[in-house]
């Protein structure tokens, strides 16, 4: 019963994410550089958002670094392609493995005491992340930053332009989201469902439980990686406030409020967090107010997020409990 | 009968607005109004509101009135980018700001590549060092003012071993990057180098550090507030070497919130509402009554900033966007062709600055100017 | 060594104010077992308010003092509770974590946009006078600043221990459902806390405003030390965040002093996680009994 039901469902999720990379391929062509800028952004900020959805709303750990993780994947992305001369594709390729690779060394004396704990220890790591991108000027340019960060060129294709990148872009981001779809699907990721859902039973079943969890955190760790590598060449410069503890607590509220635990919560809240500041942008100063009031807002009326709000109504339309249509979460007692 | 008196009033509005959007010109300007620059931001943007309004109370450039929108950075180069795009998708006449120069160096060669003047507040020595001709600054780079600030520790205060406070952010390292070579270059010594952070609170420990490295001048590099705490802290441990800056150390604001403190501070002023320049302390005087509040030097580069396109547009006869780069490079503006320019200012080829500036000090809580110093290339 | 004492005592001061911080986060803990990402704000707002008070209402100083603090506690202690914390409370941690997160934009630009995005000065109650003792300078207000902390924190310790009030508070925190059955008005009980807490953050911006200024963006770097206090001294204990505030402002100026200045940050950081690794309830903790 579950079993059937969780692949129907999953089936909506790869249905629309297929959609919307159609449309997205398409839609920027009468946007204009500004608009597709933003989308671009969004995608590559629904990456980061992915990853720390996988830590958080599948395996239930709170990572405060997310930003810093992104950190280090733009920053070996940029020197890769920059002073290395190495191909995009690589550069993307170590970026991860990097960040994977520092998550399980980071995650694995944290999760030793405590899961809990992992919150506070990541919050240390993203500050001295940012000191070390701040303070080593001899390899990361200091408070300058790196500027004239190439855009790739894969199989021949030049992505300079605008439209491009972003149709690159699109590429890159389905194709993680994909991934990710299929590792939840796998036995693995219905092994960090059921640790989520319930630790003893799943322990009791032979799951080992600090090895899942500290692989959830690293590949989580590793998608803000790939983000950062596509942030680089998007922005084409770098320094090191975008990847301060500040933005790593954006991004967990962009987790949040989108709808931790839902695959297309990501997409949802980097919505909520890059796209919506700047459509507000009409109301002048107060924008970023407003921005907060909502998200306050949205948080009381429904604090499984934007898609759990969604849910609700959709449950009302129907007029019938039915299981959740997009979800990985288990339903409130 | 609501929906015809809606679309009646749109219909109306429809033949009124375009007559009017024809006759405005669109000035964006792109600065940090929220975050880490934000101080320095909304004296930009401050500066730049005064300046509009005089124009457009005197009937605009050319005959049109300005209309001026500003959009926020939150002092992050991805969102500075993406407002300087949509600036330029939105056909603005110049790109105004920002002023930090982490976030310039990240918008810059968008409007490069669109071929549009950007006015910036950044003085970073970098900016204008990498062939982008449409990048202009408002006010001198640190490779300009730090020699300026080395001779006068050397000749005016005859310092021999000297501290240097300065903030961890591109202003800060910028400022010492630039000064440390001129200090070397003549033999004095650099006996303390602290970092302080940007928005740091507590500067009890850096004082003491300065304390104890009992250097003849202390060189304090700072933005505003952070100066004031660091004199205040310096104060409380009762150092008594001559404090000297550039700038931000002797600004009105600076005097303003640490007191006493500040007495007896000196160094070099590039602008500043209390120069013996009688514009400049009108527009200190209408700032204030405007905004209530005190501009500091970014006050002043926001209000130069828009008479520079003023200027240049009036220069070349008409609104051409990659005209007025070109009619901004190389140009020298004087207060008698364009008052609103304050001050005679040159623009070199590359987009950096040269004019008069001045040596002060702070004397019974007001900035005393001692000596006014020439051009570097007359 | 003068030079040694002179470290310590400016690092106390700014610890005592950490310490202030601190307790907030722990009050908040105990009662809802989340954290107030906007706890550095609580501490810079009620000096904008005050100044704000003399600015439009023109009231004296003492005044302003005492209606800006009352609004803020109205506001941030009875207000934060009913609007906030009462709707998501049920749901678990998380969003009322996140909601904190953007109570604190809230805060930060509307003291920005409402009042002024420049530092402002702020008169000290305090003696601001400097002595000379064997080469140290020390400021009277520094050592205010320390004692005034300390008696708060003191005096808090007191209630919640000896006073039947305060005992009840903290059985209300640390098993509500048993203390319902005890007939403890818990509902009252978990309110004065939230009204504690904003009452010792407007203690804390009155005591370090005069020397940090008055300015929209000052809970930042007060809100990350206090954290980090807060996690070093234990979260479930007052006199862990006390411990924990006096510990990191002291490492913090040492830090400057003789490790590195653009690395100073790192050193209370490293400290955290050493904590963290070795005695994870922090250093004055109690180990807290969970179910899994």
């Amino acid at each position: 019963m579950i079993h059937s039901s969780l692949l129907s469902r999953l089936d909506g999720v790869f249905l629309t994410l297929i959609l919307g990379a159609l449309v997205l391929w398409f839609v920027p062509a009468g946007m204009g550089r500004y608009g597709t800028y933003v989308l671009s952004l969004w995608l590559v900020t629904a990456v980061a958002v992915m990853g720390l959805n996988l830590t958080l709303g599948v395996a239930g750990l709170k990572s405060l670094a997310q930003a810093a993780f992104m950190g280090i994947g733009a920053y070996a992305t940029a020197l890769l392609t920059t002073k290395g001369g190495m191909g995009w594709l690589p550069a993307f390729a170590i970026s991860g493995l990097l960040t994977f690779a520092i998550g399980l060394l980071l995650g694995f004396p944290a999760l030793r005491v405590k899961a809990h704990y992992l919150a506070f220890v990541t919050l240390a790591f993203s500050t001295l992340v940012w000191l070390v991108l701040r303070n080593e000027q001899w390899l990361t340019g200091g408070v300058f930053g790196l500027s004239n960060i190439p855009r790739p060129t894969l199989f021949g294709l030049k992505l300079d332009g605008h439209l491009a990148f972003h149709r690159f872009v699109v590429v890159a981001t389905v194709l993680l989201a994909l991934a990710l779809w299929w590792l939840i699907r796998s036995p693995w990721g219905r092994a960090f469902l059921a640790l989520r859902e319930n630790p003893v039973r799943a322990a009791s079943l032979g799951i080992n439980i600090r090895a899942y969890t500290l692989l959830a955190f690293a590949i989580g760790s590793a998608y803000a990686g790939f983000a950062g590598a596509l942030y680089a060449p998007l922005v084409e410069f770098i320094d090191p406030s975008p990847f301060a503890l500040s933005a790593s607590f954006f991004l967990l509220l962009m987790v949040v409020a989108g709808g931790s635990g839902y695959q297309l919560g990501p997409f949802v809240g980097a919505l909520l967090g890059v796209v919506l500041p700047e459509w507000l942008r009409f109301t002048g100063g107060l924008y970023l107010i407003l921005f907060a009031a909502i998200v306050v807002a949205l948080l009381i009326a429904c604090p499984q997020g934007m898609l759990g709000l969604f849910e609700r109504f959709w449950n009302a339309i129907r007029r019938r409990p039915m299981g959740r249509n997009l979800p990985l979460r288990e339903e409130q007692p | 009968m609501k929906n015809s008196v809606l679309a009646a009033a749109f219909a109306a509005l429809s033949v009124v607005s375009p007559a009017l959007a024809q006759e405005k010109i669109k000035l964006i300007n792109v600065v940090e109004l929220s975050g880490a620059g934000a101080t320095a931001g909304t004296n930009w943007k401050n500066g730049i509101d005064l300046a509009v309004a005089d124009i457009n109370a005197k009937g605009g450039i050319l005959g049109r009135q300005i209309e001026i929108i500003h959009y926020d950075t939150q002092t992050n180069p991805g969102n500075t980018r993406a407002a300087v795009q949509r600036a330029i998708d939105e056909g603005t006449y110049a790109v105004l700001g920002p002023v930090f120069s982490g976030p310039i160096g990240a918008s810059m060669q968008i409007a490069q590549r669109a071929e549009i003047a950007q006015i910036v507040g950044g003085e970073a020595a970098g900016l204008t060092k990498q062939g982008n001709p449409y990048i202009f600054r408002t006010s001198l780079s640190q490779s300009a003012a730090m020699p300026k600030i080395a001779t006068y520790l050397q000749n005016g205060v005859k310092a021999k071993t000297v501290a240097v406070v300065w903030v961890n952010n591109d202003f800060g390292k910028g400022g010492r990057d630039s000064i440390l070579p001129e200090l070397e270059k003549r033999g004095i010594k650099v006996v303390a180098d602290v970092s302080t952070e940007q928005g740091q609170a507590d500067f009890a420990a850096d004082a003491i550090k300065v304390k104890n490295a009992n250097a003849d001048a202390v060189f304090v590099y700072l933005n505003e507030e952070e100066s004031a705490r660091f004199l205040t802290a310096a104060k409380q441990q009762g150092i008594n070497k001559p404090m000297v800056g550039e700038t931000t150390l002797l600004g009105a604001k600076v005097i303003q919130l640490a007191g006493a403190a500040a007495e007896g501070v000196k160094g070099h002023v590039g602008l500043s509402i209390d120069a013996p320049v009688p514009a400049f302390q009108e527009f200190g005087k209408k700032f204030q009554q405007r905004f209530n509040a005190i501009s500091d030097h970014n006050g002043l580069k926001g209000y130069m900033a828009v008479h520079m396109v003023k200027w240049a547009t009036e220069k070349q006869k008409k609104f051409d966007k990659k005209g007025l780069a070109d009619t901004l490079r190389g140009a020298r503006i004087t207060p008698k062709d364009e008052p609103g320019i304050m001050i005679e200012t040159k623009i070199e080829t590359n987009g950096d600055i040269d004019r008069e500036s001045f040596l002060a000090e702070v004397v019974a809580g007001k900035q005393v100017i001692k000596e006014t110093l020439p051009m570097i290339n007359p | 060594m003068a030079e040694f004492i002179a470290y310590l005592i400016a690092g106390l001061a700014t610890g005592a104010i950490y310490a202030l911080a601190a307790i907030g986060f722990t009050l908040v803990w105990q009662t809802s077992q989340t954290i107030n990402f906007a706890q550095g704000e609580f501490v810079m707002l009620p000096a904008i308010l005050i100044l704000a008070m003399v600015g439009f209402l023109g009231a004296p100083f003492w005044l302003a003092t005492v209606l800006g603090i009352a609004l803020f506690v109205l506001l941030f202690g009875w207000g934060f509770k009913i609007v906030i914390v009462d709707p998501m409370i049920r749901h678990g941690v998380l969003p009322l974590a996140i909601a904190t997160m953007a109570l604190a934009i809230i805060m930060k630009e509307g003291a920005k946009d409402g009042f002024s995005a420049e530092a402002q000065n702020f008169p000290s109650f305090l003696p601001v006078q400097t002595i000379s003792l064997g080469g140290v300078s020390i400021s009277l207000q520094h050592i205010a600043i320390i004692l005034v902390a300390c008696a708060a924190i003191g005096g808090l310790q007191w209630f919640v221990t000896r006073t039947k009030t305060g005992r009840q508070m903290q059985a209300a925190a640390q098993n509500p459902n048993v203390a319902l059955v005890l007939g403890i008005p818990v509902a009252r009980m978990v309110m004065l806390t939230f009204l504690i807490n904003a009452g010792l953050a407007a203690l804390a911006s009155v005591l370090i405003s005069p020397i940090y200024l008055a300015k929209f963006s000052n809970g930042e770097v007060i809100g990350l030390f206090a954290f980090i206090a807060a996690i070093v001294g234990g979260f479930n204990q007052v006199r862990g965040a006390l411990a924990g505030g006096l510990i990191v402002g002291v490492i913090d100026s040492l830090a400057a002093a003789y490790i590195s200045t653009s690395y100073r940050l790192a050193v209370p950081l490293v400290l955290l996680v050493i904590i963290i690794l070795v005695k994870p309830e922090g250093l004055f903790g109690r180990k807290e009994e969970r179910r899994v």
